[in-house]
């Protein structure tokens, strides 16, 4: 190990707050890596098109053409026409506003539920933690899929209720993480120290468990998203999630499934799409888990 | 300056017992030294002191009073540790500001720039280092921001667990002096665990020995280069440590 | 004590060391030979002392290593291949590490792995290793070698530990031993019964034994000559009976820095490193 007496001193100009700093530095790490880049521009490609999509669209996504359904790919619709008419490019535009939302929320719903749970758990152990963590072992054992199925099946299918029986079981994971990764961290001596200065445990909780706990939480959650893109468009393609004329990914390939021998374009160019994007999210999670290992967090 | 004393404090889980019945005293500003082996139990008796622990029974007094009576802010602004690791006492993602003013916060108290600023100066370390994070310093440097982290709700007792034993003898050195400065100014009252006898005969007044969990004798600092120790225990340890001081 | 003409059993000229990547030597211009002798390389955190250990038996995988000279008695580690230092290590030169805890595999039990490294280097039967294994613990006086033969690491404490160890390394006859802070996991009373055995073995066998240690009072009762090195280079190099009359102010700086029972309780005098000691050390 280095003596860092010898390190010089730190420069005055760059005083950046610490986590745009970090945040820069992640990015730089990511885009030095052909599959994180890759990854990365991904994401930023999804919120790109999800914010300016409607712009680059050539025509209406719901509107019905019959004469020319089934159209193959031409100068005019460049992804082809699916079974009434309608463009597939603008529709798989459109389409990224839907993935987005459906990554985004689920994201935001899990994420700080799964994070609470189990740092609670963690932290405090003896009966909380049994209790929480029962609960979680209950929701961990229903496959998301059929509780998905329950779930649209009592309420009705629709978007919103996919997006909801989805967060359902994707937040277990996550608590497991947080808890196991509280429970080492609760026997430093930082966290010693904070109990000595009369720090509440939600306090501590907050300012010095949780900010040990995201990298991992978030390299999970990313690599979650692919999942949840592949079980939102696997709903889809059951009927039970977003309902036809929403221009959902995994609904087009359903409704496209009859004409596939025919015409290949219908199914496939929304199967790359949920392809390239669920790839994306993997190899931006694995690029993460590098980037965020303290010791790259720590170089400057 | 306060004084402390240990009474019948024992711990048993389940039917291992870790400290059977620890007594001791510690006068009003006295550097007390806490001496043994590794599985001897004098860091556990830092941290029942530091209730970091609380499944003891018996007593411990600060000035007369039970700490288990004592209100958490109070206890708080009486006793303060500094621990033995540099590398794991301060939290990685928190600047030196934010380590510093944390204990500001809780307590409520007003002018967090000025205390912090006087509690950097306190212990040698540049004002400029409020923005660092710690892995932008060295051993030294972190264990003088624990210290200033200890300092700073103005305490009356330190516990110091093993300061100076991951840092490097030159280093050691600035750290000691600290310490020791810091103690004449403000008239703490220390109790240091370590397991080096230079550093307890450098430092403290008195001395504790102690063997699984027991106490074996209190002895005053001028018995070590002597070895006027009676207890059979004692009188090995410090035998043992003169022989690997002395000259050849 | 190393006899004067015969000749050095390890031989360094000019070794420096750089981990890739980085934009300065971890080591540099460092030169000594040993003999059938007690050598100490004695620094603080940063020196580069371990990294000097490691790379004498090639274990830095990472770094770049050069020298005019590294010769082990007839054999130039220099340009010897990984296949062939796998004869070196373990077998000619043993290396000693800090924590029996962290150096012995914990889910084997002690004495197999004794015998297993016993068995890597030279043929023999199972029941032949354990034999020698079990009189090796009781050279390294472990009062119950059957008993301990059996234990796992986690139920011996460290010094015992650190004795399994020792066994484990001497027990192929090497010639050279590097230990790298052996003792400094363990408690002080401990601590003076290993380096008993760990003596009383090299003298028997006439190993040249390498302790690297940050501890100068260690190296000063226990070793016959010292290397002091600051910031990747040697400093100073001499008898360890004449460490108190040392020349280079950082060597004086360190013995004065440290708390001696008995001493004065004034406030230690503290280190002032000079930026002159990074220059670099004429070569020998």
């Amino acid at each position: 190990m280095t003596d860092p007496n010898l390190t010089p001193d730190i420069k005055k100009s760059s005083r950046l707050p610490e986590p745009v700093i970090a945040l820069r530095n992640i990015v730089m790490f990511l885009l030095k890596h052909p599959t994180s880049a890759y990854g990365l521009l991904v994401l930023a490609a999804l919120i790109i098109l999800a914010i300016i999509g409607p712009l680059l669209a050539t025509h209406d996504p719901y509107l019905q053409d019959l004469p020319n359904a089934l159209q193959a790919p031409s100068g005019e619709h460049f992804f082809g026409t699916d079974e009434l008419g309608r463009d597939i490019y603008s529709r798989l535009l459109y389409g990224t506003r839907i993935s987005l939302t459906i990554i985004g929320i689920v994201t935001i719903v899990v994420g700080p539920i799964g994070l609470t749970i189990g740092t609670v758990a963690g932290y405090l152990g003896g009966r909380v933690d049994t209790v929480l963590m029962r609960i979680t072992d209950i929701f961990l054992s229903f496959p998301s899929l059929i509780l998905s199925l329950a779930f649209v099946a009592a309420l009705g299918p629709s978007l919103y209720n996919a997006i909801i029986a989805i967060s359902l079981t994707a937040w277990p994971p996550i608590a497991r993480l947080a808890r196991a990764e509280t429970l080492t961290f609760r026997k430093t001596d930082y966290i010693a120290a904070a109990k000595l200065q009369g720090a509440s445990g939600f306090r501590i909780i907050i300012k010095s468990i949780v900010p040990m706990c995201l990298p991992s939480v978030i390299i999970r959650l990313t690599l979650n998203m692919a999942v949840v893109i592949l079980t939102a468009a696997g709903l889809g393609f059951l009927g039970l999630g977003a309902q036809p004329p929403l221009p959902e990914w995994g609904a087009m390939i359903a409704t496209g499934r009859r004409y596939m021998i025919d015409s290949w374009w219908v199914v496939t160019f929304p199967g790359v799409a949920i392809f390239c994007v669920s790839l994306g999210f993997n190899l931006l999670g694995d690029g993460l888990r590098d980037a965020l290992d303290p010791k790259q967090l720590n170089r400057r | 300056m306060k004084s402390m004393s240990l009474e019948n404090v024992r711990i048993q889980l389940g039917s291992a017992v870790i400290l059977p019945d620890v007594s001791f005293d510690v006068k009003a500003g006295e550097c007390f030294g806490l001496v043994g082996e590794s599985g001897s139990g004098k860091s556990t008796v830092l941290r029942c002191i530091a209730l970091l622990f609380s499944n003891w029974s018996g007593d411990i007094k600060i000035d007369g009073k039970s700490i288990r009576e004592m209100a958490p802010f109070e206890r708080c602004s009486t006793i303060q540790m500094v621990f033995q690791d540099p590398y794991g006492s301060l939290h990685p993602r928190h600047s030196v500001r934010t380590t510093l003013s944390e204990p500001l916060k809780i307590h409520k108290l007003d002018n967090h720039q000025e205390r912090m600023e006087q509690a950097m100066i306190e212990v040698g370390l540049p004002v400029e280092f409020l923005d660092r994070y710690p892995h932008q310093l060295s051993g030294g440097q972190r264990q003088r921001v624990a210290i200033a982290r200890a300092l700073i709700l103005n305490p009356d007792i330190l516990l110091l667990d093993e300061p100076t034993s991951a840092l490097d003898v030159s280093v050691q050195a600035e750290i000691l002096n600290l310490l020791v400065r810091l103690r004449e100014e403000k008239g703490f009252t220390y109790i240091i665990v370590s397991h080096d006898l230079a550093v307890v005969d450098h430092m403290c007044d008195r001395f504790a020995v102690m063997q699984q969990g027991n106490i074996v004798e209190v002895l005053p600092r001028s018995a070590i280069p002597s070895n006027d120790a009676t207890a059979p225990y004692a009188k090995e340890l410090i035998e043992a440590s003169l022989v690997y001081e002395r000259n050849l | 004590m190393q006899e004067p003409n015969s000749k050095p059993i390890l031989s360094v000229e000019n070794l420096s060391i750089r981990y890739r990547g980085t934009p300065q030597d971890a080591v540099r211009n460092v030169s000594f030979n040993l003999g059938r002798e007690r050598l100490g390389i004695v620094g603080e955190s940063g020196s580069g002392k371990s990294t000097v250990g490691r790379a004498l038996l090639k274990l830095l995988p990472t770094a770049d290593i050069n020298a005019d000279r590294m010769q082990f008695q007839d054999i130039d580690l220099l340009k010897t291949q990984e296949k062939d230092m796998l004869h070196v290590r373990g077998r000619q030169i043993s290396m000693i590490l800090q924590d029996p805890k962290f150096s012995l595999n914990p889910i084997q039990k002690c004495g197999p792995q004794v015998a297993e490294a016993y068995r890597t280097h030279v043929k023999c039967s199972k029941s032949e290793a354990k034999a020698k294994t079990i009189a090796m613990l009781e050279s390294v006086q472990i009062r119950d070698p059957q008993r301990v033969y059996e234990l796992y690491p986690h139920e011996v404490s460290g010094g015992m530990g650190q004795r399994i160890m020792i066994a484990m390394m001497l027990l192929t006859d090497p010639k050279v031993v590097i230990a790298d802070e052996p003792t400094s996991a363990l408690d002080v009373t401990v601590r003076l019964q290993v380096l008993d055995i760990l003596d009383a073995l090299v003298r028997d066998k006439g190993i040249g034994l390498i302790m690297i240690s940050h501890d100068l009072n260690l190296v000063r009762n226990f070793c016959d000559r010292v290397l002091i090195m600051y910031a990747g280079q040697v400093v100073e190099s001499l008898k360890a009976s004449e460490l108190g009359n040392a020349q280079h102010p950082y060597t004086k700086g360190l013995l004065a820095a440290q708390p001696h029972i008995g001493g004065s309780r004034d406030p230690l005098p503290v280190l002032e490193r000079s930026p002159e000691w990074l220059k670099d050390v004429k070569v020998i």
